[in-house]
């Protein structure tokens, strides 16, 4: 039964992985890597990460979301399907990668892997909770402070205007011009 | 459902991300490839934990490359816009000098 | 293959009556809501109540419009989304005393459906290849990107307080006060991103009049009854989690659990319809700013103050 779920959801990613750049629609190419992550969400619970898998799931398909609407800003497509062709050094790329998987599973089917050491918790969420809160809390503190300077250097670099053009050199001022970010 | 199979997907996602990260030329296209690929690491990653040492330390790794995908999406969709703002493109080979 | 997934739910057999009762619910919510807007335009609110049924009728046998380059795959993934996010979502609110499905991660698994929704309504939206229903999927999800954030942290504060991801551990962490008691803004937080994920309200502005409908605009016949039928679902879905999460699951006197979390749903859901007319429809870009410079901060210590609760009344650790 797991054996037969591994399989269709490994078939799922690897496909849908690969369909992301056959498709003609950016719509299409966008979701087809949502599922791609869906189906590597529902692996991890498979082997054991219940938590980790549902937050992928829910972290990817909230992305793709947005990556949709960046798609559809910058290439103003419709939902239609449209050649689109935008590839350079096509044929180095795809020996690139079929040497890397070629070097990646030799490697995978080489190495004598050691056997397993220890057994998993009996609920490997909470043992995640306290080993976050415990032991790694290091690691919790320089992702959170990593997020906020995301926040902050996403937004310097993308906004075009900042409050001083909404509210005015004194910040008090509201102006009333759409353009400005006034008439709200 | 082994160790060696797990990783041999992962190996799959990862490479067909590779092709996609190195052969595309739009922006957006180029971080789907780059998402593809850190896919391949997470499932990798979350094999490794499972098949060799399930203890919890092990999943904080993939908590980890979870923050590194967000992060990369995040500054990826910052310097798109940058781009597209500034060059009204968003091809790669428009944007090959630093300078504005 | 890790032994925690579907521990001790009632299985699938059971998928079928909370499908019923789903749309059974869903039904009277559409009942109650077209009663009030009889009411409310001076016909009488009896033949109102009825008005969802002749909708339906008249949906199931409306023709199908296309429209000219439409998407037709992301379109059905979008028009059989919305209702199958629902049902998906109340297979881990416990139905008396135990979910269909008693995942360990009840409460992340209800929050990446409803992120799920985001795909799905901007999917509804772009598919039909029409301005409106665009504009429509667009603003879903700057609303969404508004809600979502306050709307994670209101779920994690009864989890916080119960010290448990697994729904039927935050209903027996109730066995005092209800959560909803002593976390109101939670609550308050948890019904507005219900609202969001239902395109409900004040946060209806995707599906809004001012775009002949938005989303909908371009679906017809049994297409859009499955659309709209979905958010009734969603709301329901909506309804029916929050009794676990703030109001004590199936916890009450005389009548039995599984009854109390239908009684407890109705009341919910009557309260969501009836708070519907009386509040404005929000402006997306307005919102927005809402949610980031007053929800989160709101939430946030809501979850502090649960936290600290927690933490000097012993909590479990």
């Amino acid at each position: 039964m797991t054996d037969v779920l591994f399989w269709s959801l490994s078939v799922v990613a690897v496909v849908a992985g690969v369909t992301v750049f056959v498709v003609d629609s950016m719509a299409r190419a966008t979701y087809a890597l949502a599922v791609s992550f869906v189906a590597v969400g529902a692996t991890l619970v498979l082997v054991g990460s219940d938590y980790l898998g549902a937050v992928t799931v829910l972290m990817m398909v909230m992305e793709m979301a947005v990556m949709a609407v960046y798609m559809v800003m910058f290439m103003g497509m419709n939902p239609a399907l449209m050649p689109m062709s935008m590839v350079h050094d096509k044929r180095l790329a795809i020996a690139v990668s079929v040497a890397v998987f070629v070097l990646l599973s030799a490697g995978v089917l080489a190495v004598p892997w050691p056997s397993r050491r220890g057994v998993p918790a009996v609920d490997p969420t909470t043992e995640l909770g306290r080993d976050l809160m415990g032991d790694h809390m290091l690691v919790m503190m320089g992702v959170s402070v990593v997020m906020v300077a995301t926040i902050v250097a996403g937004l310097v670099l993308a906004l075009h205007r900042g409050r001083y053009q909404r509210f005015g050199d004194d910040l008090r001022t509201r102006s009333g011009h759409p353009r400005h970010g006034g008439g709200r | 459902m082994t160790l060696q199979t797990v990783l041999l997907v992962a190996a799959a996602l990862f490479s067909v991300g590779l092709y996609g990260a190195l052969s595309q030329q739009v922006l957006v296209m180029i971080m789907m490839g780059l998402e593809l690929m850190i896919n391949g690491l997470l499932l990798a990653a979350g094999a490794f934990w499972w098949f060799l040492n399930p203890t919890p330390t092990g999943q904080v790794l993939l908590l980890v490359i979870l923050a590194a995908m967000t992060v990369e999406m995040a500054m990826g969709f910052a310097v798109a816009t940058l781009v597209h703002r500034h060059r009204r493109s968003d091809m790669t080979d428009d944007a090959t000098e630093l300078a504005g | 293959m890790p032994d925690t997934a579907g521990d001790d739910g009632l299985g699938p057999i059971w998928v079928l009556p909370l499908v019923v009762v789903a749309i059974l619910l869903a039904l009277a919510a559409a009942g109650l809501d077209g009663a009030l807007r009889a009411r409310s335009s001076g016909r009488s609110a009896l033949s109102g109540s009825a008005s969802p049924l002749a909708e339906v009728a008249r949906l199931l046998v409306q023709r199908r419009r296309r429209t000219l380059n439409r998407d037709p795959v992301l379109h059905q993934v979008g028009i059989l989304g919305l209702p199958l996010v629902a049902l998906l979502m109340l297979t881990v609110v416990p139905i008396g005393d135990r979910p269909v499905l008693d995942l360990p991660v009840g409460v992340v698994w209800f929050n990446a459906l409803d992120v799920v929704v985001w795909a799905v309504v901007w999917l509804a939206g772009w598919a039909p290849n029409s301005d409106f229903a665009l504009i429509g999927g667009y603003r879903f999800l700057a609303l969404a990107m508004a809600y979502e954030l306050p709307l994670m942290f209101a779920l994690t504060a009864p989890a916080v307080a119960a010290g448990s991801l697994r729904l039927t551990g935050v209903v027996a962490a109730q066995g005092g006060w209800w959560f909803a008691v002593w976390m109101p803004v939670a609550f308050a937080v948890y019904l507005l991103g219900v609202a969001g994920f239902a395109v409900w309200g004040p946060l209806s502005a995707p599906m809004g009049a001012d775009l002949a409908g938005g989303v909908l605009v371009e679906t017809s016949g049994p297409d859009r009854l499955l659309l709209l039928g979905g958010r009734y679902l969603l709301l329901v879905a909506g309804a029916a989690f929050a009794v676990p999460m703030f109001l004590g699951g199936g916890g009450g006197p005389l009548l039995p659990a599984w009854l109390w979390v239908v009684v407890k749903t109705a009341a919910v859901l009557a309260a969501l319809v009836l708070l519907r007319r009386r509040l404005p429809t929000l402006r997306p870009d307005r919102f927005l700013e809402v949610g980031w410079v007053v929800l989160l901060p709101a939430a946030l210590v809501q979850l502090l103050v649960v936290a600290i609760v927690v933490g000097t009344s012993g909590g479990d650790s």
